[in-house]
C-alpha cells in the first residue's frame, strides 16, 4: 500500500496551502490595506473639544458689557451612581423625591455608562453648598462651563446673543468647523465678532472602550492641542449713556443713535422696547426667546439699523446741499411760500433765503427747489430731462450713505429706498413720469426710507462738514488692539465743505429760535444744532423724529432719534435728543431741564399738529 | 512501573518545544487581551484570565506527565471503554448542564467548569484509530463503512444538541485521517467542490454560475468528445447535481440554518452589510488585525483588543491580540508554529508501525489544522464565525487540556514505537 504513503504529501500540501492563503490575506490587511488602521483609530480614539473660554466685550471706557458666568451642571453616571441615598441627595440639593427618581430614569433611558446631566445650571452659590457632600454621593460629578453674563441690563440688541447651532447651518459650508451642540453668536456684535471671540477649540484626544468608557489619554495627550480664549473686545458704546437712553426711550417705541462724528463710533445704541439680555443666556433662553418673538411690540426688531422710515423734513437739509452744490441755488436763493403747490400749514416770514427755509421747514420753498434741482433743462423732452436730473440727483444721494447699506458691525442693515429712474420706470413706464409724479421727495416724503442709523450718519456728515466714518460699534479687536482699518477711512460726500456752514447757522437757528426750541442747551454753554421731522405713518400716529449734532463748532456727538407716533418731532423726540446731548457732553443733567427729563420719562406726547 | 529514561529518550522533543512554545505565546497574549492600561493587574493574579490560564497550564502539565507515564498499550485496549465514557459524558451534560448563551455543554464541577465535547475529540481519535487498526476502507466491507461513520458521527450529533455547532463541525476533520487510511479521494473532492459552490453561490447570480459552468464543460465535452460518448450518463447526472445544488443554496440557507447561523454565513460573504449587527465579529476582527500593520503596535499597547471592541478576546478572537499588537510578522510566526507542529504530527504519525498509532496521529493532526483553518480564518474574514478555541494558545481550561491530552497521547504511543516493533 505505498501509494497511500504518498497521501501524506497531499495532507502536508493542504497544510501549507492554507497557510500561505492565509498568510497572503493577512499581509494585505495588515500592510496593504490602510482602511482597517483608519476604522481602528475612530473605533478607540475620541477626539474632545475643548472650549475656549469666549471673548470679553467692554464699553469705550472700560466698562465690562459681556462677561462669562460659570455655571455648574451636576452630571450622572448612572453605572457608578448604585444605590445613592436617595432621601440624603433630595435634602442636600433640594428636590423633590419624585423629581429624582423622574431624572434618574431620564438619564439611565440616555445611557447606563455615559455622563447625563442631571441637574444644570446650579448658581456658584448652589454649588458651593453641595461641594461637600458631592462626596457621598459616587456617580455624581460637576462640570463646569460658563454662560453669557451681564452685569446690566442694556444694549441688547447691539449685543446680540449667543445660542446653538441651528441644523440649517450645520449644513452650510461656512459653518463646517462646527459642530451639533456648539454655541456661536447668533446676532448682534457676538454674531459679526465670532470668529474673533470664539477662541481656539483645543483638541484632547483620549481612548475609550467599546462603550465609549474613557480609558484615559491617548499616547499621554502627545496629539493634544490647548483651547486659546476668544480675542476680547472693546465697543464704542458709552455704557451710562447708553443706560440713559435707554431709560428715555423707556415704554416708548423707536431708536436713538448717538454717533462721534470724528470717528463714526457709535456711542449709544437705543432699539425701544429693549429687553434683558440676560434673559438670553441659558436656561430659559427658549421660553423667553418665544416670548420676546411673540410680543405685539416686536422688541426683537432692531429698529436702528432694520425700520425704515420716510425721512420727513429732515431730507430738507440734503435736498439743500445737493442743489447748492450743483448750483441750483445758493445759500441767498429765495422761493415764495406758495401753498398752491404744496399744503405748508403755518404761517410764517417769507423764505427769501435758505436759512429761512430750513429754519421753517417750508415745504413749498423745496417743492420749488427740487423741481429746479430735476429739471435743470438738459433736454426739452420733460421726462428725460427729469429723468437725467432724478439720475444725476441719485449719484448725490448715495455719497450720503442712502439707499445703502451704511456697512456697520451688527447684522442686518437694511438699504432703505431711495427713488430711482428704475423704480419709476417700473411705476409709471419708461419715460413717462417727470417730477410731479415724485414733488414730495423733495420734502422726505414719498418713495423714501431711511433708518435712523442712516440718519445718524448724516448728522455725522454735516457735523464734520461734509465726510463721515462709517458707523461701528466695535473700536478694537483686543483690549490695546488698533481701531479697525476698516472703519478709518474718510467717506467723503459729492458735496463741497463750503455748503455746509449755511445749513448748519440754518440747524442752529431750528434750535435756537425754531421748531427744535425744546432741545436749546444754551444754558450750559452748548450750541446744538438740529432739525425736526415728522415721520408719516399710514398706519397710525406719525413718527416724531430729531436729529442733531453738538456742540457747533468741534461736534462731539450726532444724534437721531425717533420715537414712534409720538407725532412732531420738536416735541419729544428734540427735548430726547438734547438730554442725550447734555449728558455726553456734561455727564450731568442741569437743574433747569430736569423737567424736560420727568416729561420725556412720563411720554405722554400727545400728536400734535402735523409740521413738515 | 515505566521507565523514566526511556521516555525522555524516546520523547519527541520537538514537539513537546513546540507546545510549550504556543502554550507561553498563547498565555501571554491572553494577559494582552485583558490588559487594561488605566487597571494594571498583575499577569499572574486568579482575577484575570492570564492567571487562571496558567492554572490550567500547570495541571496540563501534569496531565502530560500522567499521559506519559501511563503504559501507552492502555490507549489501545481503552479506546472503546474510553470513547463510550464520553458519549454518556456527554448525555449526562445534555440534561445536567445549565444553559449559557443558549448552549447546554457546560458541566460544573465545583470550581472547575468543563466542557466534555472538547475531550470527545480525542476519545473518538482513540476509537476510530481502533476501529481501523482492526477494519480496512479499502475492502468493500459496507458493515465496517457505516460503523465508522456512526463511530465519528454519533459525537457530533450530541454535540449539536447541546447547541454546539462549531464543536460539532470539528468532528469533519476526521475525513482527512480516513483518506490517508484510504478512503476514496472522491469524498474528499465532492466535499471541496459543494464548498466552492455552495460559496460561489452566495457570492455571485445563480444565472451566471449556471452559464459560465455550462460553458466551461461545453467547451471541455467539445474537446474530448470521446469521453460524452462513453459517460453522457455520469456527466449528465453530475450536471444535473451542480446545477440542482446551485438552487437549493438559498433554501438551505434560510430554512435549514439557524438564524444566528444564517447571519454568520451573511457576516462571511458581506459584514459590510451590517457592521454593528452579524457583521460585528469579523468587522471588528479585521480592523483589529489590520491595524496591526506589519510589526504590529507591541506588546499589550493594542487599542483594538485592549477596550473590549472585538469580543470573546482571550478565547476564540485570541488571533486578533496576536495580529494587532504583533503585526503581520507575530501573525507569520505562529501560523508557521501550527505548520511546523502539524508537518511534525504527519512525520510522527508516519514513523508509527501500527495503523492504530498511525490513525491516531493523523487524527491528532487534522483536528488541529481544522481548529487552525476556521479559528484563524475567521478571524480575517475567510471563515464563517465558528466558536472553536484556538490550540494551544485560546484561554480555556477545556480546550487546553484536551489538546494537551489530544497530543499527548500521540507522543506517548510514539516514544514506545520501538518497542512495538520489538514486540
Amino acid at each position: 500500500m505505498k501509494y497511500l504513503e504518498d497521501r501524506k504529501y497531499v495532507i502536508q500540501a493542504i497544510f501549507l496551502a492554507v497557510a500561505a492563503v492565509y498568510a497572503l490575506k493577512l499581509f494585505y490587511i495588515q500592510v496593504i490595506d490602510n482602511s482597517y488602521k483608519l476604522a481602528a483609530e475612530n473605533n478607540a480614539i475620541q477626539k474632545i473639544i475643548q472650549y475656549p473660554f469666549r471673548g470679553l466685550i467692554y464699553d469705550r471706557d472700560g466698562r465690562l458689557l459681556v462677561q462669562n458666568m460659570p455655571v455648574y451642571d451636576l452630571m450622572i453616571v448612572p453605572k457608578e451612581a448604585k444605590n445613592p441615598d436617595t432621601l440624603h441627595f433630595c435634602k442636600v440639593f433640594n428636590i423633590p423625591l419624585e423629581e429624582f427618581r423622574e431624572k434618574m430614569k431620564t438619564a439611565k433611558a440616555y445611557s447606563y455608562v455615559k455622563p447625563s446631566p442631571f441637574l444644570t445650571r446650579l448658581s456658584t452659590q448652589e454649588f458651593a453648598s453641595i461641594q461637600e457632600y458631592l462626596s457621598d454621593f459616587p456617580g455624581f460629578y460637576i462640570n463646569a462651563r460658563t454662560v453669557r453674563g451681564y452685569t446690566h441690563q442694556s444694549l441688547a440688541h447691539a449685543l446680540g446673543y449667543i445660542g446653538e447651532i441651528s441644523p440649517a447651518k450645520l449644513e452650510n459650508p461656512k459653518y463646517s468647523k462646527y459642530l451639533p451642540g456648539e454655541y456661536l453668536g447668533i446676532s448682534g456684535i457676538e454674531s459679526e465678532y465670532e470668529q474673533f471671540l470664539m477662541g481656539k477649540r483645543g483638541v484632547k484626544y483620549k481612548m475609550v472602550n467599546v462603550r465609549g468608557i474613557d480609558k484615559g489619554p491617548f499616547r499621554d495627550g502627545e496629539y493634544d492641542t490647548l483651547s486659546v480664549a476668544g480675542q476680547n473686545l472693546v465697543s464704542t458704546i458709552d455704557l451710562e449713556l447708553q443706560q440713559y437712553g435707554e431709560k428715555l426711550m423707556k415704554g416708548k417705541i423707536g431708536s436713538v443713535v448717538a454717533i462721534e462724528p470724528s470717528t463714526g463710533e457709535i456711542l449709544s445704541y437705543v432699539s425701544a422696547p429693549g429687553y434683558d439680555p440676560n434673559l438670553l443666556t441659558g436656561k430659559e433662553f427658549g421660553k423667553n426667546y418665544l416670548a420676546l418673538q411673540r410680543d405685539s411690540l416686536k422688541t426683537l426688531f432692531n429698529r436702528p439699523i432694520m425700520a425704515s422710515y420716510p425721512p420727513g423734513s429732515i431730507f430738507k437739509l440734503v435736498q439743500a446741499l445737493i442743489s447748492m452744490q450743483d448750483g441750483v441755488i445758493t445759500a441767498n436763493t429765495g422761493f415764495p411760500c406758495n401753498q398752491k403747490l404744496i399744503k405748508c400749514s403755518h404761517g410764517h416770514e417769507t423764505p427769501s433765503n435758505l436759512r429761512i427755509a430750513i429754519k421753517h421747514s417750508c415745504n413749498p420753498y423745496f417743492y420749488q427747489l427740487f423741481r429746479n434741482q430735476i429739471n435743470q433743462g438738459k433736454s426739452r423732452n420733460t421726462f428725460i430731462d427729469s429723468r437725467i436730473g432724478l439720475d444725476n440727483w441719485n449719484k448725490h444721494i448715495l455719497t450720503f450713505g442712502f439707499g445703502t447699506k451704511l456697512g456697520i458691525d451688527l447684522p442686518n442693515e437694511k438699504k432703505g429706498i431711495i427713488p430711482t429712474s428704475k423704480l419709476y420706470d417700473k411705476y409709471y413706464g419708461e419715460n413717462r413720469w417727470k417730477y410731479s409724479n415724485f414733488y414730495s421727495v423733495s420734502i422726505g416724503q414719498g418713495e423714501l426710507g431711511t433708518t435712523p442709523l442712516q440718519m445718524a450718519n448724516l448728522m455725522a456728515i454735516i457735523a464734520n462738514r461734509g465726510f463721515y466714518f462709517t458707523p461701528h460699534i466695535v473700536r478694537s479687536v483686543g483690549e490695546n488692539g488698533k481701531p479697525l482699518p476698516k472703519y478709518q477711512v474718510k467717506h467723503y460726500t459729492s458735496v463741497d465743505q463750503k455748503h455746509f456752514e449755511p445749513v448748519i447757522d440754518a440747524m442752529d437757528d431750528v434750535v435756537a429760535k425754531g421748531t427744535g426750541f425744546y432741545a436749546k442747551l444754551a444754558h450750559v454753554g452748548i450750541t446744538v444744532c438740529g432739525k425736526t421731522g415728522t415721520s408719516e405713518n399710514p398706519h397710525g400716529d406719525d413718527h416724531a423724529v430729531f436729529v442733531a449734532f453738538a456742540p457747533r463748532e468741534n461736534p462731539k456727538i450726532a444724534i437721531a432719534v425717533y420715537v414712534e407716533n409720538a407725532g412732531f418731532g420738536g416735541v419729544s423726540a428734540a427735548p430726547l435728543a438734547s438730554l442725550m446731548i447734555e449728558k455726553y457732553l456734561t455727564d450731568t443733567i442741569s437743574a433747569p431741564r430736569k423737567r424736560w427729563e420727568d416729561w420725556v420719562l412720563a411720554g405722554n406726547f400727545k400728536p400734535k399738529k402735523k409740521k413738515r | 512501573m515505566m521507565r523514566p529514561k526511556k521516555l525522555t529518550q524516546n520523547l519527541d522533543w520537538p514537539t513537546v518545544l513546540l507546545y510549550f512554545l504556543m502554550v507561553g505565546l498563547g498565555w501571554m497574549n491572553v494577559y494582552a487581551a485583558v490588559y487594561s492600561p488605566d487597571h494594571v493587574i498583575n499577569i499572574f493574579s486568579w482575577d484575570i484570565n492570564s492567571g487562571k490560564q496558567l492554572a490550567w497550564i500547570g495541571t496540563g502539565v501534569v496531565l502530560m506527565i500522567m499521559i506519559l507515564v501511563i503504559d501507552h498499550k492502555a490507549y489501545d485496549s481503552l479506546a472503546y471503554l474510553i470513547y463510550g465514557f464520553m458519549i454518556l459524558l456527554l448525555l449526562a451534560t445534555l440534561v445536567l448542564a445549565d444553559p449559557v448563551k443558549g448552549s447546554r455543554s457546560w458541566l460544573v464541577l465545583g470550581p472547575v467548569r468543563l466542557q466534555p465535547a472538547e475531550f470527545a475529540k480525542f476519545a473518538t481519535a482513540l476509537a476510530v484509530s481502533k476501529f481501523l487498526s482492526t477494519a480496512n476502507l479499502q475492502n468493500q466491507n459496507l458493515q465496517d463503512h457505516f460503523k465508522l461513520v456512526g463511530l465519528t458521527l454519533l459525537p457530533p450529533l450530541i454535540i449539536m444538541m447541546q447547541n454546539e455547532t462549531g464543536s460539532a463541525l470539528v468532528f469533519g476533520a476526521f475525513l482527512l485521517a480516513y483518506f490517508r487510511e484510504g478512503m476514496s479521494p472522491l469524498i474528499l473532492i465532492i466535499g471541496a467542490v459543494s464548498v466552492a459552490i455552495f460559496i460561489l453561490t452566495l457570492l455571485f447570480p445563480k444565472l451566471y454560475l449556471v452559464a459560465v459552468i455550462t460553458v466551461l464543460l461545453g467547451l471541455w465535452l467539445w474537446a474530448n468528445q470521446r469521453i460524452f460518448f462513453r459517460k453522457w450518463p455520469m456527466i449528465t447526472l453530475i450536471y444535473g447535481l451542480i446545477i440542482g445544488m446551485i438552487f437549493s443554496v438559498d433554501f438551505f440557507v434560510n430554512n435549514v440554518l439557524q438564524e444566528h447561523q444564517q447571519n454568520r454565513i451573511k457576516a462571511l460573504i458581506s459584514p459590510e452589510a451590517d457592521p454593528r449587527g452579524f457583521g460585528w465579529n469579523v468587522t471588528q476582527s479585521k480592523i483589529a488585525i489590520g491595524s496591526g500593520g506589519f510589526t504590529g503596535k507591541g506588546f499589550l499597547e493594542g487599542t483594538q483588543t485592549k477596550f473590549d471592541f472585538v469580543p470573546e478576546q482571550s478565547t476564540d478572537f485570541i488571533f486578533c491580540t496576536i495580529g494587532e499588537e504583533h503585526g503581520w510578522i507575530g501573525s507569520v510566526v505562529v501560523i508557521a508554529l501550527f505548520i511546523l507542529l502539524l508537518l511534525r504530527i504527519v512525520k510522527i504519525a508516519e514513523r508509527q508501525k501500527s495503523v492504530f498509532g498511525r490513525t491516531y496521529g493523523y487524527c491528532v493532526a487534522s483536528i488541529i489544522f481544522f481548529h487552525f483553518l476556521v479559528n484563524v480564518g475567521m478571524t480575517i474574514g475567510l471563515a464563517p464565525v465558528v466558536g472553536i478555541p484556538l490550540p494551544f494558545f485560546s484561554y480555556g481550561g477545556s480546550s487546553l487540556w484536551s489538546f494537551t491530552i489530544l497530543l499527548f497521547i500521540l507522543l506517548s504511543i510514539d516514544s514506545n514505537r520501538k518497542m512495538d516493533l520489538t514486540r
